[in-house]
């Protein structure tokens, strides 16, 4: 049952084959695509600001899936019927975050090589801004997954949740941004023991919300 | 695996929505073999009612059992929108382990739509498939909240002869509706006279 239903999710979210899925990743490319048209191509200015730019745009580009996320699902009645299946909410919220990072996590690293490149971030940098992005989705994900669950029910629900999730992703940013700036990959432990957490909690929380919501 | 003779019941059941109470003192037992009929107007709690039955909601007194597993079908039917009917049915006749999933379509005319997504399905195709979706679950308990609406004639007939035929197999059907159905020796009550009095609401 449960492979059944990530197989499902993941039709459903992976780039190119549900819906504009792959729109966030053209937009974290856009992002980086534009920065050097905005500021100018200085080399040096590029590298030593662009790794926060691809932090930036990943964090943007995490708030574009989420509106699909959850909400559709409830008002199709989905998890209501994998309800009466015997899953719990926790279970469902769980593959959905797995289904949920793959379809945003790995598209985005792979995202960051052209992004990098426009930018002119290379060497050491380059490698902590990938191991940075590595070990920081999940816990976007989790965030993600999280805000998505709790607004579902709400009508301006899309737009809070942007507003939302960057405050509560502001750890992730600053230790992995920060490890860019200081050249040190040792914080980059702190953005994966985040990371960790959010996705140990998210499910339980996700769950909480989406029955939560059918109680209204 | 032969499970215990499916039931479904009600004790003292009173739900409300917002502050607003719909029905109070609402008792009945359903057994193996039968079908209940849920009249009430728009707003009644109907609805309310089919929910707190499938364990979706806490009702704010009272208690709901069942025994058996159970099928729900609402006016969402679950179905991907993008996705062909067939394979998006496929999905949920998988996930029950129903084989004859394409003896479902047939029986509900769905054959030809199989191509079609889901998102193109008129009001009435999409209730047939949400159908042939809960045939597929095979669960003895049934809860239809509207079964009717949107459907033609011919398809009203349909689901009146599905749940004879689920009941006639021991199933239980628990139908909400403001329509008739044509099914022998089914019970009905009114929601309307669980509602609270002036001075209970």
């Amino acid at each position: 049952m449960i492979a059944a239903l990530l197989r499902r999710d993941l039709a459903q979210f992976f780039p190119f084959t549900g819906s504009g899925a792959a729109l966030p990743v053209v937009f974290f490319v856009a992002v980086a695509m534009l920065f050097p048209f905005a500021v100018g191509p200085d080399a040096n200015l590029m590298a030593r600001t662009g790794g926060g730019v691809v932090w930036i745009a990943a964090l943007l580009a995490a708030i574009l899936p989420l509106e699909k996320l959850v909400a559709r699902d409830i008002e199709l009645g989905f998890f209501d019927q994998l309800k009466l299946r015997g899953m719990a909410e926790e279970a469902m919220m769980a593959v959905r975050l797995i289904a949920h990072w793959l379809s945003f996590g790995p598209p985005l690293v792979l995202a960051t090589f052209p992004a990098a490149a426009l930018l002119k971030i290379e060497g050491e940098t380059f490698q902590i801004l990938l191991l940075g992005l590595i070990s920081g989705t999940p816990g976007l994900a989790a965030i993600g997954l999280i805000i998505a669950a709790l607004t579902a029910s709400l009508r301006a629900g899309a737009a809070l949740s942007g507003l939302l999730l960057i405050p509560l992703a502001l750890p992730i940013l600053i230790f992995g941004a920060g490890a860019l700036a200081r050249q040190d990959p040792v914080s980059l432990g702190f953005v994966a023991a985040i990371s960790l957490a959010l996705v140990a909690l998210a499910p339980f929380a996700a769950g909480a919300a989406i029955r939560a919501a059918r109680e209204n | 695996m032969q499970a215990l003779s499916p039931a479904l019941s009600a004790h003292d059941l009173a739900c409300r929505r917002g502050d607003r109470l719909l029905f109070r003192r609402l008792t009945f037992t359903l057994e193996a073999g039968a079908a209940c009929h849920v009249t009430g107007a728009n707003g009644a709690g109907k609805t309310t009612l089919i929910r707190a039955l499938a364990g979706f909601t806490t009702p704010y007194a009272g208690e709901v059992r069942h025994t058996g597993a159970l099928a729900l079908l609402d006016e969402r039917p679950g179905l991907d929108p993008d996705l062909p009917l067939g394979r998006a049915l496929a999905f949920w006749f998988g996930l029950d382990g129903a084989a004859g999933g394409q003896a479902i379509m047939a029986r509900l005319r769905l054959e030809a739509l199989a191509e079609v997504p889901v998102r193109y399905l008129s009001t009435g195709q999409k209730k047939r498939a949400a159908l042939a979706r809960m045939l597929g679950q095979a669960a003895p308990v049934w809860l239809l909240d509207e079964p009717l609406s949107g459907l033609d004639t011919a398809s009203q007939a349909l689901v009146s002869e599905l749940v004879q035929e689920h009941c006639a197999d021991g199933g239980i059907a628990l139908i909400a509706s403001h329509q008739p159905l044509d099914v022998p020796d089914m019970t009905a009550f009114a929601i309307e006279d669980f509602a609270p009095s002036e001075a209970e609401a």
